[in-house]
């Protein structure tokens, strides 16, 4: 039997993003970082709570609730609703699924929310119950979160294909330039190459600037038909193509490549376009390896020239591949789940005119990834959407 | 080879001792196989019994055919280490006081991708690797990547000793230093390095074969023991408990009666003031000084050795009260495993089979000589293994009970040890 063909996603908006501020710690609950997003998404788009018909929640902090608690704790009653645990990837799946329900008429306006909270040590304690695997598999060899498993992917990636800190290095100062305009990013000093390099080191070859600051916050973004965002008068990005894919390539013995591989072609396919035409990416950024693989299981590079290419570009908003212009998570922090949002609301953005003071010029096309679940030896959750400004 | 250990320096007394603190410890129900098998020694990962496939981490079904007969099945450990890094940072409080460490990811030749431990004398990624499994200090178990052949002092190696009970540079306490497997295990002790080995004898008056040459190595120290006396325990603790990193409890009384060829108690009351009461009195008076020592620096408490015998899974009639004995000192000895936990002291129960003694002279060979079994029980402290079944007795008992333990009782019942 042929493959089917997936349909298109003709005529859905991705509109107002939201961001509740992050701060490193705080004494409130994720429902209150959850109902801030959605307060805020009323306040700007003028919609009442009750027009609010799909719901999507990614959370780690909710327990014991769900999304299904959420809709008592805020009085809201969808006849769509969706829980994504996929971490980093819950973004890009949650505006994947709205964007069928919004083409099916399941809903007519779904908010897809990730937030998060982070008391003094929710982040160690959250570490060992991350999942079955790393209970049994990795949480009792000591480096606690993910950054043993990382460092193991980075050096491997780093013998193989010749990689030097020096590049991962360039990655991280570019997004240390942008977040300098992001007012919610938790670092805005800038970073020097010397900086980086100088840096301790974490658990080699990764050292510090190559690690997220775990934070409290909140993202989301309203799905909806692009004429009930006329309609409304919303500013809001165009959705050209969504793709997700879980445990992908699970023969390769170490990461070497993301699922993102497996799925470009129909990515590009059903966008129409090619690598060429993006005008800026946000890639999922828990750690800089993952950017540079992003280059090339995405089609900007051949795989094994990441290295070249962050050298031979500018990745800064005024450069000629901007990526992360937000800054990403190694310059804003890491809002547990929300991780998956801040690149999606930031190329809504980028596309709609809402990035004030840090607006990449003459940005039409924007590509946003993502990535989540560390549960072993590798994150699961691959996806990728493609973005338009609407013209 | 790497550099041998050097002896640890005496402790500064004006420092805190360290409270003891573990590894992570919590574990899937699936995932304690892996335990299960380590506590004995062996590496044992799932295999599929349909497709084959081995399966890590543990699971409830084959990754490929989904079937769910994953049965545990020993493991050459053969692999590729891929990368490896070592950690300078830890949210974990046991590891934050070891760091540097390093960790490696191993491809088995069998299929699965693992995270290991990494000892320093492991060659650098990428290289050719053997995995073995070993208990931590949790009393879990957690992966090794090692040289692919044993090399000259790798017990000394940081990460193993983490990981072992090796009595290099450690002081023990023989509980019984009369008997043959007592002077037996002192002289393995020496030879395995025991820094102090103190050596229990109840009864002085009784002048028996050896004892007296045991005081002349340099390492032992005779002190008056009598399990049978909360005074003789209570008052010896107060002397060395402070300073025993490995407690054996070698004393027993065995006699060779069942339930009609003695009237009266006397006898099965005397081995169970040794072989329970006396374990208890001990664990009462001693345990507590052991946990306030499990992370006392390198040459820390560490374990404690319980000499038991295969009778205690199933009752050998022939020996019936010494059997009921035993079985008691086991189901005490697995509560004392409970409370030695969290101070990280593993303890080490050994099965054997019938030692080669007076109270065994009418069983037919195959019986463990003294010298073996101690060789055995100080190669358990180096392996680090927690169940010991030395001797072929031993092993053959151990794979009937596993098979089917009704099986074997009516196999004994009916004279067929």
């Amino acid at each position: 039997m042929a493959k089917s063909t997936r349909q298109g996603y003709a005529g859905v908006a991705v509109a107002v993003p939201v961001t509740v501020p992050y701060v490193r710690y705080s004494t409130h609950g994720a429902h209150w970082f959850v109902g801030q997003v959605i307060a805020e998404m009323l306040r700007q788009s003028g919609i009442a709570k009750e027009q609010i018909d799909g719901l999507c929640v990614s959370s780690f902090s909710l327990a014991p609730d769900t999304a299904v608690g959420l809709t008592q704790h805020l009085g809201l009653c969808p006849r769509w609703l969706d829980h994504l645990p996929l971490g980093g990837a819950s973004g890009v799946v949650a505006v994947r699924r709205a964007a069928r329900a919004i083409q099916a008429g399941d809903a007519e306006v779904v908010a897809c929310v990730a937030g998060d909270t982070n008391h003094v040590d929710s982040f160690r304690a959250s570490l060992g119950s991350f999942s079955l695997f790393a209970r049994d598999a990795t949480y009792p060899y000591g480096s606690g979160g993910p950054n043993a498993m990382f460092a193991f992917i980075t050096a491997h990636y780093m013998r193989t294909y010749g990689a030097r800190r020096e590049d991962f290095g360039r990655i991280c100062v570019a997004q240390r330039e942008n977040a300098l305009a992001t007012p919610y990013a938790m670092f805005r000093k800038a970073l020097t190459q010397e900086d980086y390099m100088a840096a301790r080191v974490i658990a080699e070859p990764i050292h510090l600037f190559d690690c997220v600051m775990p934070c409290a916050g909140a993202e989301g973004v309203l799905v909806m038909s692009e004429a009930r965002a006329r309609d409304l008068g919303l500013p809001y990005a165009r959705l050209l193509a969504a793709t997700e894919r879980h445990n992908a390539y699970r023969e390769d013995p170490i990461m070497l490549r993301g699922g993102w591989a497996m799925d470009r072609d129909e990515l590009y396919g059903q966008a129409g376009v090619k690598p060429d035409a993006i005008d800026l990416v946000q890639f999922y950024d828990d750690y800089p390896v993952i950017v540079m693989m992003q280059y090339e299981d995405l089609g900007f590079c051949a795989k094994g020239e990441g290295p070249a290419f962050v050298q031979s570009h500018d990745l800064t908003r005024a450069g000629s591949l901007p990526t992360n212009t937000s800054g990403g998570q190694l310059s804003a922090g890491q809002a547990g789940a929300a991780g998956g949002y801040i690149g999606l609301t930031e190329t809504v953005r980028q596309l709609s005119g809402q990035a004030a003071g840090r607006a990449v010029a003459d940005a039409q096309l924007g590509l946003v990834s993502g990535f989540g679940m560390v549960t072993y030896d590798r994150c699961l959750c691959t996806g990728a959407l493609i973005l338009a400004r609407a013209n | 080879m790497s550099l041998p250990m050097q002896r640890p320096r005496r402790k500064n007394p004006l420092l805190r001792t360290r409270a003891p603190t573990l590894p992570p410890w919590g574990r899937s129900r699936v995932a304690l196989g892996l335990t299960a098998a380590a506590a004995v020694g062996r590496f044992e990962l799932q295999q599929c019994a349909d497709c084959g496939a081995v399966q890590y981490p543990p699971r409830e079904a084959c990754h490929v055919c989904l079937s769910a007969r994953l049965q545990w099945k020993p493991q050459s450990g053969a692999g590729m280490l891929l990368s490896e890094t070592t950690l300078h940072h830890s949210n974990d409080l046991f590891f934050r006081e070891r760091l540097p460490w390093r960790l490696g990811l191993v491809r088995l030749d069998s299929g699965p991708t693992l995270m290991v431990h990494l000892p320093d004398c492991t060659p650098a990624a990428p290289a050719a690797v053997r995995v073995d499994a070993r208990l931590d200090r949790a009393g879990q178990a957690v992966l090794l990547g090692l040289p692919l052949k044993e090399i000259e002092h790798m017990n000394d190696d940081r990460v193993l000793r983490e990981m072992h009970c090796d009595p290099k540079f450690r002081k023990v306490l023989v509980t019984d230093g009369k008997t043959a497997l007592g002077q037996a295990l002192v002289k393995s002790l020496a030879a395995a390095g025991a820094d102090l080995i103190w050596v229990g004898h109840a009864e002085p008056w009784k002048k028996l074969p050896g004892f007296a040459d045991l005081s002349a190595l340099p390492q032992v120290t005779l002190v008056p023991l009598d399990l049978s006396s909360a005074k003789s325990v209570a008052e010896l603790a107060g002397e060395v408990a402070g300073k025993v990193d490995i407690v054996i409890n070698n004393a027993e009384v065995h006699r060779t009666h069942g339930i009609a060829t003695r009237r009266g108690v006397d006898a099965a009351r005397a081995e169970m003031d040794i072989n329970y009461f006396g374990l208890l009195r001990l664990a009462q008076e001693f345990g507590p000084a052991l946990k306030g020592r499990g992370a006392d620096g390198a040459a820390s408490a560490v374990a404690w050795v319980n000499l038991l015998s295969i009778y205690a899974l199933s009752n050998y009639p022939p020996h019936g009260t010494y059997s009921a004995s035993k079985a008691a000192a086991l189901s005490l000895a697995q509560c004392l495993r409970a409370e030695m936990r969290g101070a990280g002291i593993r303890v080490v129960n050994v099965f054997p089979g019938p030692i080669d003694d007076d109270w065994n002279q009418l069983l037919p060979p195959p019986k463990l000589a003294p010298a073996a079994l101690a060789q055995a029980i100080v190669k358990a402290l180096r392996d680090g293994v927690e169940d010991l079944y030395p001797g072929d007795v031993a092993q053959e008992w151990l794979a009937r009970w596993r098979d089917n333990p009704k099986v074997l009782e009516r196999e004994l019942a009916a004279g067929e040890g």
